[in-house]
């Protein structure tokens, strides 16, 4: 699997993070979008695990995936707690701020 | 709604598994003959998935230790040891581990399973960060899920990507702890140590080698592949089993680091759980003995899996990434797999079926392992048999013209 570009290293101030914080979401749809079957539709309500029926290994493998692309950690007791879409985006907004 | 239902996939699966004829999660042995042979439904079967690997579980000076000491000490010892205290076979078969390793300190925990346990959960505390794997065996998942640390998965046998996570953590405070594996156990590749100790020694991270599958495996005295890969001395605490080379039960951990003898009163696998039975201590002790005094058993079970991984490799089969003692057989899918374990046990070859997610990038696997005992005849047939199933299921295209391995002994062994 190609990996994507580091585009949303928060570099040049608040101005970029809120910009950057905004494409958060859509970011986890797109890569989740490559890890499923086509046509499932996926929104900040999905829940990852239930909906799109990945398994632990795949779902820890997508959060390789984003740490990669927002360059950031996100250790797996964090993960323990997120359901949906929404949950993951929230947490990695919280983690992106955090290494900024 | 039954309790049960959170396992509906589950009881699908088996369900799927069972459909037609043995289930593959549901083998019942009627008897194991030798490390080599069992019977199962009445028909002999070859023996190529027990990780027996140096085939010492019929050991005759084993078994005669297991035997003197189960009538010389009784069954068991019906509790831990903090409270039925630690009998004289604990504290000496302890002292022999640290010989072997030429450590300092060692433990002995009731299984592998436990040893990882309690290891990790209690080495890694609050503000610490442990950094696993991403093929790490489930005893390692496990113990980070007791532990109170932040974990991180690193890309399997990626010492690059290792640095680049540990880097990320910056200035905050706690230890790094890194957790890999001698052998894994799925496709039967080894650890890039020597990368991954220096990754160590550049972060001043602490270092933890799992050598469950590389015990008595790798290593000219057969400590592992901290010891083939040269890499002891960084390595801070290994971590092994006596159920596969030892050929009994039981795990330990072991370290020259001052302060590791406070883990018997930290690690809580340790602390609330039955130690070993005296008989199987004894047994231990009587393997551990014979690796130290025969590297000739290390040298067999490298050059089976040798010609194991070489033979199936020749028939076009897919394999993992390295010849060694576990030589894994890369299915197309879950169905051809399992349907591929079923004719190969009736052709009289028994190993193990592995499927997702308990498998690394969501592969199905036909995982085979070689012990020090299996001749070159029984690991051939077990190649042709292989070859038989491969073309009647289309995974061969065509039928191989030389599928007998080469001589093992005039190849290189891996892993020196």
């Amino acid at each position: 699997m190609r990996r994507p570009a580091r585009d949303v290293r928060l570099v040049n101030g608040w101005g970029k993070l809120v910009q950057q914080l905004d494409s958060v979401r859509a970011q986890i749809i797109e890569v989740l979008a490559r890890m499923i079957q086509p046509g499932i539709p996926i929104s900040g309500g999905t829940r990852i695990a239930r909906d799109l029926g990945l398994d632990s290994v795949a779902i820890m493998d997508f959060v390789m995936e984003l740490e990669e692309r927002f360059d950031i950690l996100i250790p797996l007791d964090q993960i323990a707690d997120v359901e949906t879409v929404r949950d993951l985006s929230n947490a990695i907004e919280a983690l992106v701020k955090d290494a900024s | 709604m039954s309790i049960f239902a959170k396992f509906e996939d589950i009881r699908q699966t088996l369900a799927g598994l069972s459909e037609s004829g043995q289930n593959p999660l549901d083998v019942r042995f009627d008897e194991i003959r030798s490390p080599v042979e069992g019977v199962v439904d009445g028909r002999r079967v070859l023996l190529f998935g027990t990780s027996n690997y140096l085939g010492l579980t019929f050991d005759a000076d084993c078994v005669e230790a297991g035997v003197h000491m189960l009538r010389q000490s009784g069954t068991g010892t019906t509790g831990s040891r903090i409270a039925n205290g630690t009998y004289a076979g604990h504290a000496s078969l302890e002292k022999q581990l640290a010989q072997f390793y030429n450590k300092r300190s060692a433990m002995v925990f009731s299984t592998g399973y436990q040893a990882n346990l309690g290891l990790i959960s209690a080495l890694a505390g609050r503000e610490d960060h442990l950094f696993i794997d991403a093929d790490s065996h489930a005893s390692i998942y496990d113990a980070c899920r007791l532990s109170s640390a932040e974990i991180i998965r690193f890309r399997h046998n990626d010492a690059d990507d290792l640095a680049r996570r540990i880097a990320r953590l910056k200035g905050k405070p706690g230890c790094r702890i890194i957790v890999t594996e001698g052998i894994y156990s799925m496709l039967g590749d080894t650890a890039p140590l020597r990368e991954i100790a220096a990754v160590k020694r550049e972060t001043n991270s602490y270092l933890i080698v799992d050598e469950a599958h590389s015990m008595g495996v790798l290593g000219a005295r057969g400590r592992g592949l901290c010891e083939a890969a040269d890499v002891e001395a960084d390595v801070d605490f290994v971590v092994g089993t006596f159920s596969k080379s030892l050929g009994a039960m039981g795990g330990f951990a072991i370290s020259d680091l001052e302060g590791f003898d406070l883990l018997r009163v930290a690690a809580r696998p340790y602390m609330f759980t039955a130690s070993l039975p005296p008989s199987i201590i004894a047994t231990v002790s009587a393997a551990l003995m014979r690796i130290s005094q025969d590297a000739a058993l290390g040298m067999r079970v490298r050059a089976n899996g040798l010609r194991l991984y070489t033979g199936l490799a020749q028939a076009g089969f897919s394999l993992g990434p390295q010849p060694n003692p576990v030589v894994a057989v890369k299915m197309p899918d879950r169905e051809t797999a399992v349907e591929f374990w079923k004719q190969l046990l009736a052709e009289g070859v028994y190993l193990n079926l592995a499927l997702p997610p308990a498998t690394p990038g969501s592969l199905a696997l036909l995982r085979s392992s070689v012990n020090a005992l299996h001749t070159d005849e029984q690991i051939d047939c077990a190649i042709a048999a292989l070859c038989r199933v491969g073309l009647r299921l289309g995974i061969l295209e065509k039928p191989a013209a030389r599928v007998i391995a080469p001589q093992a002994e005039k190849i290189a062994l891996p892993a020196e």
